[in-house]
């Protein structure tokens, strides 16, 4: 490293720092707002004094967000989702990889496979028809609707298909050689030897379904099967910014409870605060596996 | 010849593993892709998609009539390729000052934080900056403070509406898609800034001719990529932020799509608009995938 700075570097220097620090802060100060709002005093959250620190601290809209049903539920819906997408997007993202990692001389029927995943992938449906085709399976209202339809990941696949196959084959013949078969070979040398990949998958399956909330608007039959994001969707979309008038929209956000909608807001972003330090550590680095060349 | 059989015997698994998947996308991928024919049936809840009356193109001949569709396609195209960029630029800017950084303490520290944004979703988003941007919200309890004027409406005005709409697409991502970049960025060779310094090249002349030179392979594929997402303009920002009064100059496709089926419920006609969107994006798909081999030397699948 060179050790003379000139003056011009020092000046250089300190834009960039600034630049980068005023970025942090940019990023900071809405979810700050969120959360001092959610833990100021309601009267003073309402007049609009909250900043990025509370004023008149109070947790009472943490306690009544623990005694409301309806949020408790919508956050059960979201929890069992996110449970049971996990262990069936894992199961067939492993199931289908596998096979389709395989040479075209081990498995002839690949490329046709391929052509599906594929296919799917980039020509999606229209969501009348999927709406319909859940309808028709009986789904609406049940929390499969949630969970089955997007339960396939091909973008997935592919990324879990692009590491196998980097995995060397000779571990995969000697075991074949010892005798064992597809399911064997699959299960105790490639999942075992997957694992960051399989963390990356499980992360975007958590994050994925933990933000979902679009589902859960057009598949639900009452309020009560909505997931979180869909009733936290409904409850701060839905509100009225049409009203031209600023007294009008005044009394109106008078009686909605800015501080209470906060707080649900935050409880929202705890799931994805808590995943977030071992994104950083996986997903990134999934990211980067997805730019890999087959 | 045991080989071979061994190999067919495998075959067999390989296709019982390959099963739940292919069942799953038949039933929630090709079947609802094939009910988009819905497009050209007048539907009856009866008689089932498959079984209503056909109208040919009468559904495609409305939606070529309608004024709404002329402005939703302009919206759409203009929204995305003014998001792709800003998203392309800020993100690039960040990376080259990020680049800069020799203290990685900071340089971890700022990533940390300018990444979390892409990780929550837009609901939640939309429920921080329409209190953000509310009457009673922080920006305009700035704007108070420093001129004392009246609050600004910004959900309520189309120009202050599409300046939300492009500034917090990028609050929410200028981070995350820096990634790309700052991995191009340090996979080049450090001699050659050596030999530069030896040269006694400024940072300013370094940048012009090592850095963009050595990256410039990766901008345009990031570039090239994005021409997929052009017919999509952000469904779920949108979405959740906007309202009727601002419908004129947000209202994309899929906002559109969604009105039109499940607030009008105008399946067929909505599933037209569908089918046109899906079409047309995948002509744009298939054309970026072919630019990005032949410019970019990649390949997707």
């Amino acid at each position: 490293m060179s050790i003379r700075l000139t003056k011009g570097d020092m000046i250089a220097n300190t834009i960039i720092y600034t630049i980068l620090t005023l970025l942090v802060v940019v990023t900071l100060v809405p979810l700050l707002n969120i959360l001092a709002i959610s833990l100021s005093d309601s009267a003073k959250a309402t007049a609009g004094l909250v900043t990025i620190y509370p004023l008149g601290l109070s947790w009472s809209t943490y306690t009544t967000i623990f005694k409301d049903h309806a949020i408790l539920t919508a956050a059960g819906v979201s929890c069992q989702r996110v449970v049971l997408a996990l262990v069936i997007d894992m199961v067939l993202v492993v199931l289908a990889a596998y096979p389709l990692s395989r040479s075209k001389k081990a498995f002839r029927s690949r490329g046709i496979y391929m052509w599906i995943v594929i296919g799917t992938m980039l020509f999606g449906p229209s969501t009348v028809p999927m709406f319909f085709t859940v309808k028709d399976m009986h789904m609406l209202g049940t929390i499969w609707a949630l969970v089955i339809p997007g339960a396939v990941g091909q973008f997935h696949i592919i990324l879990m298909l692009n590491y196998f196959r980097n995995i060397p084959s000779e571990l995969e013949e000697s075991a074949s050689i010892d005798g064992a078969g597809p399911w064997r070979r699959l299960l105790q040398i490639y999942v075992p030897l997957s694992m960051p990949i399989m963390a990356t998958i499980a992360l975007f399956v958590v994050v994925g379904n933990w933000n979902a909330y679009y589902d859960g608007l057009i598949y639900s039959m009452k309020t009560s099967d909505f997931p979180l994001q869909t009733y936290i969707q409904q409850l701060v979309v839905n509100y009225d910014t049409t009203i031209r008038d600023v007294d009008q929209v005044r009394d109106l956000l008078a009686i909605s409870n800015r501080s209470l909608t906060a707080a649900k807001l935050v409880i929202t972003m705890i799931p994805i605060l808590l995943v977030y330090p071992f994104m950083q550590k996986y997903f990134i680095s999934g990211i980067m596996l997805g730019s890999v060349k087959e | 010849m045991k080989e071979k059989k061994i190999r067919s015997l495998e075959a067999v698994h390989y296709h019982v593993m390959l099963l739940p998947t292919l069942i799953l996308l038949a039933i929630f991928s090709i079947y609802p892709t094939l009910g988009s024919i819905m497009a050209f049936k007048y539907f009856d809840p009866i008689e089932g998609i498959w079984g209503s009356p056909w109208a040919g193109l009468d559904h495609f001949k409305m939606l070529f009539q309608i004024p709404e569709f002329k402005q939703i396609t302009i919206n759409t195209i203009t929204i995305s390729l003014i998001k792709i960029i800003l998203n392309i630029s800020c993100a690039l800017a960040f990376a080259l000052l990020l680049h800069e950084i020799k203290k990685r303490w900071f340089k971890r520290s700022v990533q940390t934080i300018v990444y979390l944004p892409f990780f929550l979703s837009w609901v939640i988003m939309a429920g921080i900056f329409k209190d953000f941007f509310s009457i009673d919200g922080l920006i305009n309890g700035i704007i108070h403070r420093l001129s004392g004027g009246e609050p600004i409406m910004f959900f309520n005005s189309n120009t202050w509406f599409m300046i939300i709409v492009y500034v917090t697409d990028v609050w929410k991502g200028f981070g995350f898609n820096a990634i790309v970049f700052l991995a191009a960025l340090t996979a080049i060779n450090p001699n050659l800034y050596e030999a530069a310094d030896v040269d006694g090249a400024s940072r300013w002349a370094k940048l012009v001719n090592i850095t963009l030179p050595s990256i410039k392979g990766t901008i345009v594929l990031i570039l090239i990529l994005s021409l997929q997402g052009i017919l999509s303009g952000g469904f779920d920002q949108i979405f959740n932020l906007y309202n009727p009064l601002v419908y004129q100059v947000v209202d994309i496709y899929d906002t559109y799509i969604y009105r039109m089926g499940f607030q009008s419920n105008q399946y067929e006609f909505a599933t037209a608009v569908g089918l046109f969107r899906s079409a047309v994006a995948f002509i744009f798909i298939l054309i970026s995938q072919w630019l990005a081999k032949k410019y970019g030397e990649y390949k997707v699948f």
